[in-house]
């Protein structure tokens, strides 16, 4: 056994409302640059839908991801080492920004510069590849809210890979949010694809990372992410991709997309798993029992074996209790209603999905049924307006059993809190029989319906201690270049997140918020904007 | 020094000092941009702009540049006497080098026409293309274009040449000291300009994107498929020591 520590995040898709503050909030911290203005980070998509880029979900065609070959061995999807190196000089699995879509701008100044006339001037798309007008026919958000559906969504690998039956029940047309980031693998193809040796999984946390001095442009890990979630800058020719704001992270902050989602829908925690077991369960022969073979590479933080294994691995002390205290763990392994989304890909996602529900609430009610009554909703929960097919392509390689248990779970919170809030006779047989026992509808209620800041985000800071220590001589030794006005005053300090407070003489404290909050006693009217956050 | 006698100042600047310079700037210019410039040095790959004509000319160009690099190999760097002492009579060796050549010749003409045609006439593309790329784009088709002519024009159709005796005692020997520039001065003149115009392509080398031809990924072969790495303890950089980074919004590549 080799203990390791993941950060991992889960998503609450009942309370998704489709704001994009995520995407907004994420796009705005990286990728408001040049080259990447096609690049989301964290993108939302409706469901149904052909997702960013188009149909990324089909391997079929994009070709992502492991596969088995005919004796069981897990192989990149795309092909081997020597066919990788021999197409090196064009990769077929690319998309190309057609996929994504042409990035454009507006050329704004033509509203106030246009010769004064009888009507308003306006502005076209202009092209920001070429500068010249175009018509944006695609694009991240194109499809939002079902936008163009009845021509575009049937192409849905999720509705295509479906059975008839279920398919005819698109007539009565249902819809969710669906927000994605990077999911940090612990199998990842985007890294087993990188010829360079650029991309690597961060040991203490288990972010991916590209390593941008020593990426080479050959963007095979474009291609080899099922997910499409390493691009490519088209201006420095280097691929970036979701950072799980690592120096966020590091000061035990939760990523910029959590802490600005408005329906508080995202839980970050530590994850414990065994990463010698991953290759094998990686390599589970039939696709549907990937989720159950993930689920036993996670280790219980409870466990005194564990714990000990842990510590020997070298995991720190406060990490352990983090992942003791980890909601994200509690909703993936303990009550079991977070599922990973296409777990067929096989490479080990490390953010989960709690299924959305709350539309067959409103099903049943409408059918007649009272919705406190969990026999009539479990009824109908196979009856459900999301078909519980399309829930199971998306989370569980198409078995259904492991996307009915979860929604089962929340809907019988709900009629067990609802009785205890009203002073009736909670139904806790039906409880028992979802599988939760009263404590855990108790922490399941506290996680998913009133959960702090502090419980939703359980991210121990990085030990950095000794990188701290050399930091913080480096600062007092007084580089010469960060005088007043000095060329190193514009630096960027991508090592000093932690102690830029710290080295211009602030003071950093956790607040009653749970926060972190750096204190900047900085009175010169020359610093930079923004320094006093 | 011997073979330098009688040689003028004109022959010595374009088949000694041109040579020697040209070698220099390769060199030092690698090191300086290998340490300076981690963030640059890719292939600039614009298979996200542009893809179907891609997938034909950029294949095409760099196995045919292979082939034709294994071609100067032995018509330039293997002396000819090594040749005839394994018993390739001299017909044999032309007959092949100018078939195999003409092989190789086609496939990079070929290739370089799609992807210039490609850089020249597809906007997002073209959009892409910094001076550099320009000056080594026109360095390289000026060299491909003669080094056709010399294979196929007098090799393969004319009454051929024997660049054996003039240009590979010339090249050889700029490496050990003795350049023969009588051979090359008295070579004939598209072999002369093929030659300068490659010696601009190295010196152009290092401040191009031609650098990703080092970074070939043979490695990947061998090495695990998951790379994991630890957080160090390390000092940062010193400001403005780091290299080259993402720039300002707005400043070009």
């Amino acid at each position: 056994m080799r203990v390791m520590a993941q950060v991992c995040m889960v998503m609450n898709l009942d309370k998704c409302i489709g704001c994009h503050t995520c995407s907004v909030t994420c796009k705005q911290t990286w990728t408001n640059r040049p080259g990447v203005e096609y690049v989301y980070f964290n993108n939302v998509e409706t469901k149904p839908g052909l997702g960013y880029p188009a149909r990324y979900e089909d391997q079929g065609q994009w070709k992502g991801g492991w596969a088995l070959d005919r004796k069981g061995r897990l192989r990149l999807r795309a092909g081997g080492r020597v066919r990788r190196l021999l197409s090196i000089f064009y990769n077929p699995d690319l998309p190309t920004i057609e996929d994504y879509h042409d990035p454009f701008t507006y050329d704004y100044a033509r509203l106030i510069t246009a010769p004064s006339g009888t009507r308003a001037p306006s502005v076209s798309a202009r092209s920001v590849l070429t500068g010249r007008e175009m018509n944006p026919r695609w694009g991240a958000n194109w499809e939002d809210d079902l936008a163009g559906a009845p021509q575009r969504a049937l192409a849905d690998p999720n509705i295509v890979a479906m059975s008839e039956r279920v398919r005819l029940e698109f007539e009565s047309v249902f819809m969710f949010y669906l927000p994605r980031i990077c999911e940090h693998c612990l199998n990842p193809s985007c890294v087993a694809s990188c010829p360079s040796g650029a991309m690597y999984k961060r040991a203490e946390d288990g972010i991916v990372l590209v390593d941008q001095d020593r990426c080479r442009g050959w963007r095979f890990c474009v291609s080899g992410c099922p997910y499409k979630k390493v691009y490519f800058n088209h201006r420095t020719g280097k691929a970036e991709k979701c950072t799980l704001c690592f120096p966020r992270i590091e000061a035990g902050l939760p990523t910029i997309c959590s802490e600005t989602c408005v329906g508080r829908l995202r839980y970050l925690g530590l994850v414990l798993y065994d990463a010698d077991a991953v290759t094998a369960a990686a390599a589970t022969r039939d696709p549907e029992d990937l989720y159950e073979a993930q689920l036993g590479v996670f280790l219980d933080p409870e466990d005194p074996a564990v714990l000990a294994e842990a510590a020997n691995a070298g995991i720190p002390h406060d990490w352990l209790g983090a992942a003791r205290r980890s909601p994200a763990y509690a909703l993936i392994a303990r009550h079991r209603v977070a599922l990973p989304l296409h777990p067929e890909f096989r490479t080990m996602p490390m953010v989960w999905y709690i299924p959305p529900l709350s539309p067959v609430a409103d099903v049943t009610a409408a059918a007649g049924y009272d919705d406190t009554d969990p026999d009539a909703v479990f009824a109908t929960i196979d009856a459900l307006r999301i078909p519980l097919e399309y829930l199971a392509n998306l989370f569980t390689a198409g078995r259904v059993a492991p996307v009915r248990d979860a929604l089962r779970r929340l809907s019988v919170i709900r009629s067990v809190m609802r009785a205890t809030q009203l002073g009736l006779d909670p139904p806790l047989e039906r409880a028992v029989e979802a599988g939760l026992g009263s404590a855990d509808v108790e922490d399941l209620f506290r996680l998913l319906a009133i959960a702090r800041y502090e419980d939703r985000y359980v991210v121990p800071p990085a030990h950095a201690e000794e990188a701290g220590r050399l930091l913080a001589q480096h600062s007092l030794s007084g580089c010469s270049l960060e005088s007043e006005g000095g060329p190193g005053m514009g630096g960027d300090g991508v090592s000093g997140f932690h102690l830029a407070g710290a080295a211009a003489g602030g003071v950093a404290g956790r607040d009653a918020d749970g926060r972190l909050h750096l204190r900047v006693t900085q009175t010169s009217p020359t610093s930079r904007p923004g320094a006093d956050r | 020094m011997s073979s330098l006698r009688g040689v003028t100042a004109f022959q010595l600047f374009w088949w000694v000092i041109l040579p020697y310079l040209a070698l220099a700037t390769f060199v030092i210019g690698h090191v300086w941009r290998y340490r300076y410039d981690q963030f640059g040095w890719t292939s600039r790959s614009t298979q996200l702009q542009e893809r179907r004509l891609l997938k034909w000319g950029s294949p095409v160009f760099h196995y045919g540049a292979f082939a034709a690099i294994a071609g100067h190999v032995v018509g330039i760097l293997i002396p000819e006497r090594w040749t005839r002492a394994v018993g390739i009579p001299e017909n044999a060796y032309r007959w092949f080098s100018a078939g195999a050549g003409t092989l190789a010749a086609v496939l990079v003409i070929g290739g370089v026409i799609v992807l210039a045609a490609r850089r020249l006439f597809v906007g997002r593309v073209r959009a892409t293309t910094s001076p550099v790329d320009w000056v080594a784009l026109i360095l390289l088709a000026v060299v491909i274009v003669l080094g056709i002519v010399e294979t196929v024009g007098v090799g393969l159709l004319g009454h051929g040449y024997d660049y054996r005796r003039s240009v590979s005692p010339w090249f050889r020997g700029l490496f050990d000291g003795s350049p023969d520039v009588a051979a090359i001065a008295h070579a004939s003149l598209i072999y002369q300009v093929h030659a300068v115009a490659a010696w601009a392509v190295i010196a152009v080398w290092p401040f191009s994107r031609l650098v990703h031809a080092w970074s070939y990924p043979v490695w990947y072969l061998w090495r695990p498929f998951i790379v994991y790495r630890s957080r160090v303890a390390g000092r940062p950089n010193e400001p403005g020591t780091s290299g080259r980074r993402w720039r300002k919004i707005g400043v070009r590549y």
